[in-house]
């Protein structure tokens, strides 16, 4: 299949623009992305982004396993936030069951899709500071993500690939002293993110290359289905949580921040200020935190406890049939999503009736957000581009799936 | 949301047909309206396409669905859209000129489905090589690969 042309001919001089790639391999493209880009001189007159080189055919594979076992791909999507993967996969799967977890699930899973909104806007404030040459930001932000993966580790028992949030519960309750450690976090962030703000609000090259460069208007961006703090950057206040809550998101008070520039460095600033409105959720779901059960009492969703299997047989068939078979979750389709750091996570699951889902379709919002880099760096120079693709925050397991 | 179904109803009559799911509205589409309904329903508020893809019924005539998910921005709904496409060459027209969201997920589920969309600007392989043979979400596509495997490194 040839490439699509890209860029004109200059009618008066009849010259082309010449085409290079950047990427696939290229630090600043955070991943395997490649991005072709007709320059005349420096300036960009066509764009296109080359995706699939991170494909790994995770919804094909859903299709060959069972429920639960499925949200260890999810995991494997969006890297930096496995958490809200999950989240919308489980909802997804609760939807078609039509169960709801009981209150301290729900605050329990807030509580950690929060934290996980935190370690991946961290990641992207380091990355995104290192794309423009500030080398330092990168380590102060990754110290403090560790300490959030000291705390998902200390509750899923993995740091990076947690499946911490099963169908109809979670993998553990809170192990103890986690309120203890999670305190210590809480109190000492706010200053880490002044601290962010102090190497870079301030810093004239960051301010100079960030405002006025890939701007996209809210009727762009709406058309090109973006979704999260990039698309609250153009003057929008469209957040799931607040829109459609799930998950008991209503019983939280927090603040939306929007922007109406739509440039990098309002979404910049999104970020930045949605990190302290996730500080205070955390905080409400650890202060009231309800106490009871943190799994659905079901058998048939929910595998019985070990110490029941010992004593109890139904409980060890009910074991049995579910790691064997899988949940039964009754035919029918449903579209699922939450707001994950990046956008609108969302699961579009059909069952059959069986143990595994028929159809897993993941609308990663990295892969419609990256669609719109063509508007963002269009007629503008090449440094920009690498301004641009750090804004939009994309990951591309999620992108290639 | 019910305004609005009601006046889709009212113009394109039986060729859509309105029934609830369990947690959204659907809207079934004949193929060869989806253009107009599309735009017919952007009018009326639902500014954003949110997702665009398919699902194989290998058993079923016709074979694939097309599912169209909207959001309404105003009364902050999603909707969605079923249309049935099948036969050798299944084939719905494109509707990346009304949302330009829809160009890299119709490219996606042609290479990942082999629908074809009529009219679109640059339908090509997105996530599978260029040169890649079938097309790997059917149904009836291996799910441990084809054999033999492709080269991996092109003449």
């Amino acid at each position: 299949m040839a490439e699509t042309e890209l860029g004109k001919v200059d009618p008066e001089t009849g010259l082309k623009p010449m085409v290079i790639n950047l990427g696939p391999q290229h630090p600043s493209t955070h991943g395997v992305l490649r991005v072709r880009l007709a320059l005349d001189g420096e300036q960009i007159r066509g764009c296109e982004p080359v995706i699939g080189y991170l494909h790994t055919g995770i919804e094909k594979n859903c299709e060959d396993l069972t429920f639960n076992q499925a949200i260890t791909l999810t995991d494997r999507m969006d890297y930096l936030s496995p958490i809200t993967n999950n989240f919308g996969y489980v909802l997804a799967v609760e939807n078609l069951l039509g169960v709801e977890v009981p209150k301290r699930c729900q605050y329990i899973r807030v509580l950690f899709a929060e934290l996980s909104r935190i370690a991946s806007h961290l990641v992207w404030l380091g990355t995104s500071a290192m794309d423009m040459g500030a080398m330092s930001p990168f380590f102060y932000c990754l110290q403090q993500r560790e300490l959030i993966l000291d705390l998902i580790e200390s509750a899923a028992g993995t740091r990076m690939n947690p499946s911490y949030f099963r169908v109809g519960g979670l993998l553990n309750d809170l192990p103890p002293n986690f309120v203890e450690r999670l305190k210590k976090f809480l109190d000492g962030f706010p200053a880490w993110i002044k601290e962010y703000d102090r190497l870079l609000a301030q810093n004239p090259i960051w301010l100079e290359r960030l405002k006025g460069t890939g701007v996209i208007t809210l009727e762009q961006a709406l058309d090109y289905g973006w979704t999260g703090p990039a698309l609250r950057a153009s003057g929008i206040d469209r957040d799931l949580r607040k829109w459609n809550p799930y998950s008991s998101y209503e019983e939280f008070e927090f603040d939306v921040p929007t922007a109406k520039e739509g440039d990098v460095y309002a979404r910049y600033t999104m970020r930045m200020r949605e990190m302290e409105e996730s500080l205070k959720i955390i905080r409400q779901a650890m202060d009231n935190l309800p106490e009871g059960n943190w799994h659905v009492d079901n058998w048939k969703i929910y595998p019985p406890n070990k110490a029941d299997i010992g004593r109890n047989m139904e409980a060890l068939i009910y074991h049995f049939k579910l790691f064997t078979e899988g949940i039964r979750v009754p035919a029918g389709e449903t579209y699922a999503a939450v707001e994950g750091p990046k956008g609108e996570i969302g699961f579009y699951i059909v069952s059959d009736g069986s143990g595994k889902p028929y159809r897993v379709r993941v609308r990663g919002p990295s892969f419609y957000n990256l669609q719109a880099l063509p508007v963002l760096v269009q007629d503008r120079m090449l440094a920009d581009v690498v301004a641009a693709i750090g804004s939009i925050d994309i990951v591309l397991g999620e992108v290639d799936r | 949301m019910n305004e609005i179904l009601e006046k889709l109803q009212e113009t394109f009559g039986d060729r859509v047909n309105v029934s609830q799911s369990i947690d959204q509205t659907v809207v079934h589409v004949a193929a060869a309206e989806i253009v107009s309904v599309v735009t017919f329903l952007k009018s009326q508020g639902l500014r954003m396409l949110i997702d665009l893809s398919a699902v194989d019924y290998l058993q079923r005539e016709p074979r694939f669905d097309v599912v169209y998910i909207l959001y309404h921005l105003e009364q902050r709904q999603w909707l969605r859209l079923l249309v049935q496409v099948g036969g050798e060459e299944p084939q719905v027209p494109s509707i990346a000129h009304v949302f330009a969201s829809a160009n890299w997920a119709e490219r996606e589920c042609y290479d990942m489905f082999g629908i074809r969309f009529r009219g679109h600007p640059d339908l090509k392989r997105i996530l599978m090589p260029d040169d890649w043979q079938g097309h790997p979400l059917r149904k009836d596509y291996p799910l441990t690969g084809t054999d033999p495997l492709p080269p991996l490194v092109r003449e």
